[in-house]
């Protein structure tokens, strides 16, 4: 047997300092992904440390008026909470998009950020696999593609990030709050959180070892038009072929504000500040979603299985826009 | 004991069912197992923890074509709790076919598809088990194989075996060609339907226990001893050695037909090692190593006169299968039967490939063969400018179109008008891409629905107890289609007891052997021999109480006759047991046996992304007397679904370069979750078969798949003016006929 040691401190400092005695360990909460991983030989970890005791279940406003949410916050506790759902309909609505009412039940918000892949070949430890083991390569690449990235690729990966709710953290704005096994605090944004394949599509993240998510930290809430329209193979318990996350507010006719993030396309949550910037003080139009979508599909390059997914994120984040400015079509 | 038989040489014209008192057939029961079910009293068979069992991991091949030459299990061996690795040459890499117990292929050598098992780690427990298999050393030599079907179709030869006669690989009458230059309207269409798993919800496990020189065997089989016979020849044994007990099995579809790998490795490790073993398959097992519904590619040719009747009906099948395997799919088997029309060919040829084997999987043939053919009388009636249920009418056969033979009952034509009534037909959108509901489109189709209906041989027990009770006994199992009920049902009918007296026991391959569970003929031929245990049950308590059987009323434990009143109790002693049988006869080759429907569906497509959503449904059967209303409108409903996932979503995929199975668990194999599946509208009509059997049954099991997806396909074109023609139907392939965004 691959044997493992399990521990489940108390506290944070405790967690932080078993993580600091035990290099190579993980930390798991849910384990709604790790322990598929470990059954299957793809992921080894020698020390598991369990942070389910650890005092992060609580959403609590920020005195500037965003949301503090607990690491261990359950997905289904933080689609359904009030204020989640009043000013933040955008998470709701992706936390509920994705896997299914036992899956959220369990999956917490931190694991869910860092959740792998759904590659059909990382799950398979007969093929070759970069992110797996670092130069076998890459079966994705000519082979059967379908759920696989367009955008932010590298020679060595395509495999696209898989959760609906990182979606939303990043069209938020979300912060990652962490604390270092010295003591220390940290703070990241998703896009900093993240790393693109590159030569070494093995490492998913830019923590630290034994860094610990303690909190995902909201902005104020955009007193916008927010949405969340995820597209799959069927209607339910399926990861997006792509996702639009969308918040946008109109004034007087103009743009004044716009955020989006997609899923399904890159190896993690995606965002174009360009293209969002191309849409502020315009008046919406279907010509000028399209020009969106121009910029944000400009990298785009499908594998072959996957290019439909080049039209089916124009028309749909066309569309999004459409029903989010209220333009005429 | 007695025994009493049933040979259907001539239609059965009186069914004591028609004169039960209180009858429960027909009824809507409720599943007498269900709360052993929902409890978790009912025990699978992985559920079974004998002393001191072991835990076996499958080592399967990691090459698609070739030859093992070497397994190094040195470093497995010397881990803790391994207690072996077992090659043997009895091993299968194939799982049996249903009926003969003839055993598969053997060997752990030879490596004819990716996944094959090749050995089987045993340790004290399963996590052991299977870290230990992930330190196996294979070494292996790799030969070209063939993984892509499509890219190899000129190899195409005709199958070798028609099995038993079930499957007609070629047919022939007239002179299609000259009936395709001369048909006013001519659609000549290629379909695809892919590879597919049962993905049934309990995986394959076997536990093996030996006991004083006799085998006993927990598995999910839907034919315990069929799979006991395929055991014993593996093994060298006589069937008598070994008892295979399946009394609950967690869906079957096909998949658990014959023999599995698990179970022979299961044996031959309990036997060697002196425990017993259990072998559970993962769910990537049960994708890669048990058995698929293999890829198809149909050509589609109808010709028709100006007034919409067919003059040609042309239906070429080219599937795949491991070489040296009999079975294919037999996509024209509805095709002889479905339409009239004078110029004919229904032809199948095989492609060998290196994947898992092909075995049934509901509705074998009908399930894809039905898909493509009412997708392409859809494209005829719209050549014709006929609805397309009008198209159905003016083709309605008198007798059966191939041989010269009557329909024993066939109510297609009932089903299509009723159907269409209850569907709102008349209302339907006629022309396609126009309908459209904010972002969706909108669309209806109609199809229709065939099964060929079996009868074989069954035994029965059948005992009333000295205390009143009924118990019936069959080897028979029940695979979730509601076997229990039913023959509870007859039982308590047929002998005037109550329901809740009425035991059944089943899948205990020491009881009578029955006809398994599979091809839509449990309930019938099972069924049947119970009602002739029952029948003369009924005659042994007539003569006990000195009646006139014909003049004697059962009820509520009590025969009445005229002058005579008498608890059943005081005529059975200590207790009469009969076993009943059924035999074919003449009726089955006099008569074609077919159960019909027709179905009608409302289908949504996103106008922006192709997403297909089935927002409406009908369908209306015929299928003989319908014993349990609620069981067979759960099958009903069932073979919808599949239908729906067929049409959609299901597709198996082999990596053409290496034949691994890529998407082999159920996060990406896509069967319909519930958000896929509308409300679901069954009728059955009423309907009696005489020829069938006493019960005047058809089988329901596999109707509801078959033209299910075709009415969606039909739908989907109707909502968008898209034909796909390779299933399924995924977003994909609709977008670029899709209006454009701005529109």
């Amino acid at each position: 047997m691959i044997a493992f040691d399990y521990i489940r401190p108390a506290d944070e400092t405790a967690a932080l300092q078993a993580a600091t005695e035990r290099p190579g360990a993980r930390f798991i909460a849910g384990g709604t992904n790790l322990l598929d991983l470990m059954k299957l030989g793809i992921e080894r970890p020698r020390h598991l440390v369990d942070i389910g005791a650890l005092d992060l279940r609580e959403v609590t406003e920020t005195p500037g008026g965003g949301l503090r949410i607990g690491a261990l916050v359950t997905n289904a506790a933080l689609a359904a909470h009030p204020l989640v759902r009043q000013r933040y309909p955008v998470l709701s609505q992706a936390i509920l998009a994705g896997a299914s009412g036992q899956l959220r039940n369990k999956a917490t918000t931190a694991g869910n950020l860092l959740q792998r892949t759904r590659c059909y070949f990382f799950y398979d430890p007969a093929s070759p696999c970069n992110k797996r083991e670092p130069g076998a390569g890459c079966s994705a690449i000519g082979g059967f593609n379908r759920i696989m990235a367009i955008l932010g690729t590298s020679a060595h990966c395509i495999a696209s990030h898989p959760s609906d709710m990182a979606v939303a953290m990043r069209v938020l704005d979300a912060r990652v709050e962490t604390r270092l096994p010295d003591g220390q605090t940290g703070s990241h944004t998703l896009e900093a959180l993240y790393r693109l394949p590159g030569e070494t599509p093995h490492v998913d993240h830019r923590l630290a070892p034994g860094e610990l998510i303690t909190a995902v930290v909201l902005p104020p809430p955009p007193a916008r038009q927010q949405s969340y329209r995820k597209v799959r193979d069927r209607a339910s318990y399926a990861f997006a072929l792509v996702s639009v996350a969308a918040v946008v507010s109109v004034e007087e006719e103009r743009i004044t504000e716009a955020a989006l993030a997609f899923g399904g396309v890159g190896p993690m949550p995606w965002r174009n500040r360009e293209a969002e910037a191309l849409l502020v003080g315009q008046a919406p139009s279907a010509a000028l979603f399209e020009r969106c979508a121009d910029v944000v599909l400009a990298e785009a390059n499908g594998h072959g299985g996957n290019d439909f997914k080049v039209p089916l994120l124009r028309r749909t984040l066309v569309s999004c826009l459409t029903k989010l400015t209220g333009a005429e079509p | 004991m007695m025994d009493a038989s049933v040979k259907m040489d001539a239609p059965f014209e009186h069914s004591l069912l028609d004169e039960s008192p209180m009858p429960t057939i027909g009824r809507e029961i409720a599943r007498i197992d269900g709360p052993r079910k929902v409890s978790g009293a009912a025990r699978y068979a992985a559920e079974h923890f004998p002393e001191e069992v072991l835990h076996g991991v499958l080592l399967r091949a990691p090459v698609g074509c070739g030859r093992i030459s070497l397994v190094d299990a040195t470093a497995a061996l010397a881990m803790p709790g391994v207690l072996a690795v077992i090659r043997d040459e009895r091993m299968i890499r194939n799982a049996g076919d249903f009926g003969g117990d003839a055993a598969p292929v053997q060997g752990v050598e030879e490596v004819a598809y990716f996944g094959q098992p090749i050995g089987l780690v045993v340790a004290d427990s399963l996590e052991r088990a299977r870290a230990a298999s992930l330190c196996v050393r294979v070494s292996f030599e790799s030969q070209p194989g063939v993984f892509d079907m499509m890219a190899a179709r000129d190899s195409a030869l005709p199958p070798t075996d028609d099995i038993f006669g079930l499957f007609l690989i070629h047919t022939e009458q007239g002179d299609v060609e000259r009936a395709a230059g001369e048909a006013q309207a001519l659609v000549d269409t290629v379909w695809e339907t892919p590879s597919q798993n049962h993905a049934a919800m309990e995986p394959h496990a076997s536990v093996a226990i030996w006991k004083e020189g006799r085998l006993t065997l927990h598995g999910s089989y839907q034919s315990p001893v069929v799979t006991r016979d395929q055991l014993a020849t593996v093994m060298g044994l006589p069937p008598s050695q070994i008892r295979v007990l399946s009394p609950f099995v967690g869906g079957g579809f096909g998949g658990k037909l014959g023999v599995m790998p698990e179970a022979v490795a299961a044996a031959i490790a309990a036997q060697q090692l002196g425990r017993p073993v259990k072998v559970v398959m993962t769910r990537q097992q049960v994708f890669e190593t048990t058995g698929r519904r293999p890829m198809t590619r149909q050509r589609i040719r109808l010709g028709a006169n100006s007034d919409g009747r067919l003059t040609l009906v042309q239906h070429e099948t080219i599937t795949d299968q491991l070489e040296g395997e009999v079975f294919f799919e037999p996509a024209g088997l509805a095709t002889h039967l479905l339409y009239a029309g004078e110029n004919r060919v229904v032809d199948h040829k095989v492609v060998r490939t290196n994947k898992q084997l092909a075995v049934s999987m509901r509705a074998p043939g009908e399930a894809v063969g039905l898909l493509t053919l009412e997708c392409a009388m859809d494209e005829l009636a719209e050549a014709l400018s006929l609805d397309p249920i009008e198209l159905r009418l003016r083709n309605e056969p008198k007798s059966h179109p191939e041989m010269d033979m009557p329909f024993s009952s066939r109510a297609l034509v009932d089903c299509l008008r009723q159907g269409a009534a209850r569907f709102g037909w008349e209302r339907r959108n006629t022309s396609p891409g126009q309908m459209r509901d904010g972002d969706w489109l909108v669309g209806h189709g109609v199809a229709a629905a065939a099964r060929g209906n079996l009868f074989g041989p069954s035994r029965v027990r059948a005992t009333i107890q000295g205390d009143g009770r009924v118990v019936v006994e069959t080897e028979m199992t029940d695979i979730g289609t509601g076997t229990y009920t039913i023959l509870a049902q007859i039982a308590a009918d047929l002998l005037g007891v109550p329901l809740k007296q009425v035991e059944v026991r089943l899948g205990d391959t020491d009881d009578p052997r029955s006809a398994g569970s599979g091809g839509s003929w449990g309930a019938t031929t099972s069924g049947s021999a119970l009602y002739a245990a029952c029948a003369e049950l009924r005659a042994r308590l007539a003569a006990a109480a000195g009646a006139c059987v014909d003049a004697v009323t059962l009820t509520d434990g009590i025969l009445t006759a005229p002058g005579i009143s008498r608890p059943i109790t005081e005529l059975v002693g200590n207790g009469l047991s009969v076993e009943g049988a059924t035999e074919p006869g003449e009726s089955n080759r006099r008569f074609n046996q077919t159960s019909y429907g027709a179905h009608f569906c409302e289908v949504r497509v996103n106008a922006v992304t192709g997403e297909v959503r089935v927002s409406r449904w009908t369908s209306v059967f015929a299928a003989g007397r319908i014993l349990n209303l609620q069981t067979a409108i759960s099958q009903a409903i069932g073979g919808v679904v599949f239908g729906i996932g067929g049409a959609l979503t299901e597709e198996l995929v082999h990596d053409p370069r290496t034949g691994k199975i890529v998407n082999r668990d159920l996060g990406e194999y896509h069967v319909p979750a519930h958000a896929d599946i509308p409300a679901i509208d069954i009728q059955f009509l009423e309907e009696r078969d005489l020829v069938a059997n006493p019960l005047h049954a058809k089988g329901v099991g596999e109707l509801g798949v078959c033209g299910a997806g075709a009415a969606i396909a039909n739908a989907v074109y109707n909502a968008t003016g898209v034909r796909v023609r390779q299933f399924p139907i995924t977003l994909d392939k609709l977008l670029p006929g899709l209006p454009a965004i701005a529109e």
